[in-house]
């Protein structure tokens, strides 16, 4: 919920340094209780994005300067031009596609690994399963979803991928360790014998909100909490999210009014108001939604 | 002495990415250098880390008058800081990193310490009509990782537009690389000296960087990485005989990287090992 007041900090967009395409919409096989923008099959408050749509975004981009590319949803790969949008973005620049791993076909895989074997430019896979055994996962995620999902991360490495393991800490602390070293077992039964692993924050708006809690009014961003903080950190600040109902801030606030803020990236440049708990979050953990390999470092 | 219009001209610069208090192996690559004609030399930063006797690195660069850019590793051992400033996630890495910049801020003295607080972040100068901008990580940050599979070249020639730069070198990830630019222009990774670049042999690297020209034509650049033999299982006996982690020596002697791995693009990470 956006809570804006005379003294909220605004952010710039300093560098269009990757470009987000929200290629499914809020389109998803799967209803996870925990999703931010209440992905499911049956919404779609954001729709597929064309082909023609990242075509465009692309070109705009390049004039632009964009570092990497980043294709979410909704399920990426429910959109049937996703493949061809990878194959044209990867001449550009690197690509991140982040998927739940539960409808890869072999010949979109096969296809994709041939495109980035042409390319100088990284495929990085980002798989979401919420913990390391279905007790945990299936409740958040949806029956069977661990198997799944599994079988996805299974059927990647036989491709020759080596996807990341993103998962929403449902748990405490002071479990993390014992969850990723069980990962890294689990993970290598099924020929991932390099585990990658990142812990994310959950984001209490969407879906989360109604399974758990939304943010208290004092969780927000003040002017205070800024002063001396490097504003770099945060997604805002170096990103802009493509949809089909135009350029968004970021990948987490679709859902809010004021996220859309042009129909081209250039119309998108303004200044953003961190008026919401989950910039809150954000803030806190700074650059959530990037890989590990381009994470923003608060010195130097 | 200087030259007509039209007469052929060429130099020959050699730049040094992290050196990682490997002493020896910067000794072999000034050497080689030496011998390449090479008349500049340069270093992209970050002296100490990974090695043993992080004090042995300086009078080589003195000696042979080594302009310097401060790296993250410099600003943080110069300034004593609380780590590296090396940016990286996984807890494992942490640990590492955290062992041998205690020994590397313990073992360097405070005249080095003093030199490392006043280098710059960046080092400019124009040869041939080119305007050359060395720096660390990136001209925009000294810790950026500027790795080649997650670099997109629209994106280097933003860089090279907005820092006024026709020649961008750096240093950081720890793997050479380079990029033909829009306009003649390039950006070269000039890899590092300190340990191996992940691909299993025990050389490090350092590169050439040559320039031609004869004032009637645009300057012609070539870039040659060289690798570095030097007696790398010397430097392993120093490393265990300091105590510093057996993970590092490892990579010392098989070209493997065994730590670090999480800060890895894809690509990158499948050419290594683990």
């Amino acid at each position: 919920m956006c809570a804006m007041t005379s003294d909220t900090p605004h952010v710039s967009l300093d560098s269009l340094d990757v470009l987000w395409f929200q290629v499914a919409g809020t389109i998803c096989n799967l209803t996870c209780r925990h999703c931010f923008i209440s992905c499911s099959p049956t919404n779609k408050s954001f729709g597929f994005l064309s082909l023609q749509t990242v075509e465009n975004a692309l070109q705009e981009s390049v004039e632009q300067g964009v570092k990497e590319y980043y294709f979410t949803g909704g399920e990426p790969f429910l959109n049937p031009a996703l493949v061809p949008m990878v194959e044209r973005t990867l001449p550009f620049g690197p690509v991140t596609i982040l998927t739940n791993g539960t409808v890869l076909k072999d010949e979109w895989l096969q296809r994709l690994k041939t495109a980035v074997e042409n390319s100088t430019y990284s495929l990085e896979f980002r798989v979401s399963i919420d913990g390391p055994d279905a007790e945990r996962n299936d409740p958040i995620r949806g029956d069977r979803t661990f198997d799944r999902a599994l079988q996805g991360i299974r059927k990647l490495c036989e491709f020759g991928f080596l996807p990341i393991i993103t998962m929403t800490q449902t748990w405490d602390d002071s479990e993390n360790e014992a969850v990723l070293s069980q990962f890294r077992q689990v993970l290598r039964s099924v020929g991932n014998d390099r585990p990658r692993l990142k812990i994310l924050p959950r984001i209490r708006i969407g879906a989360e909100a109604e399974r758990t809690c939304g943010y208290g009014e004092f969780e927000r961003i003040t002017p205070e909490m800024m002063e001396g903080f490097d504003q770099s950190q945060l997604l805002c600040s170096y990103s802009r999210v493509v949809t089909d109902r135009g350029v968004a801030v970021c990948p987490i606030l679709l859902d809010s009014p004021d996220a859309l803020l042009g129909s081209t990236l250039k119309e998108a440049t303004e200044d953003f108001p961190l008026a919401h708990g989950a910039c809150y979050t954000c803030y806190q953990f700074g650059s959530i939604c990037t890989n590990p390999s381009t994470k923003r470092q608060d010195h130097g | 002495m200087s030259k007509g219009k039209g007469e052929p001209r060429r130099e020959v610069f050699a730049l040094f990415g992290g050196v990682y208090s490997n002493a020896p192996a910067l000794q072999a690559a000034i050497e080689d250098a030496l011998q390449q004609e090479a008349t500049r030399f340069y270093c992209l930063g970050d002296l100490g880390a990974f090695g043993p006797h992080p004090d042995r690195v300086f009078p080589l660069l003195h000696e042979h008058n080594i302009e310097t850019v401060q790296g993250n590793y410099d600003d943080s051992i110069g300034n004593g800081l609380d780590d590296c400033q090396c940016g990286y996630t996984d807890p494992r890495d942490n640990h590492f990193a955290q062992i041998s910049y205690d020994y590397t801020l313990r073992k360097t003295s405070e005249a080095n310490r003093k030199w490392m607080r006043d280098l710059p972040k960046e080092i400019r100068f124009e040869y041939a009509g080119l305007r050359f901008l060395l720096c660390h990580g990136s001209p925009r940050r000294t810790n950026e990782f500027l790795w080649e599979s997650t670099t997109s070249t629209a994106f280097l020639n933003r860089l090279a537009d907005e820092y006024e730069a026709d020649v961008i070198l750096a240093t950081h990830t720890g793997l050479h690389w380079q990029r033909k630019l829009s306009d003649g222009r390039l950006f070269v990774n000039v890899g590092v000296l300190g340990r191996p670049a992940n691909d299993g042999q025990c050389c490090v690297w350092y590169t050439l960087l040559t320039v031609e020209h004869n004032g009637n034509t645009a300057p012609r650049l070539t870039v040659e990485f060289r690798p570095v033999h030097y007696d790398h299982e010397r430097l392993a006996a120093e490393m265990r005989s300091e105590g510093l982690p057996d993970e590092f020596v490892e990579t010392i002697l098989t070209g493997w990287w065994t730590t670090c791995m999480e800060v890895l693009p894809v690509k990158e990470r499948l050419r290594g090992h683990f």
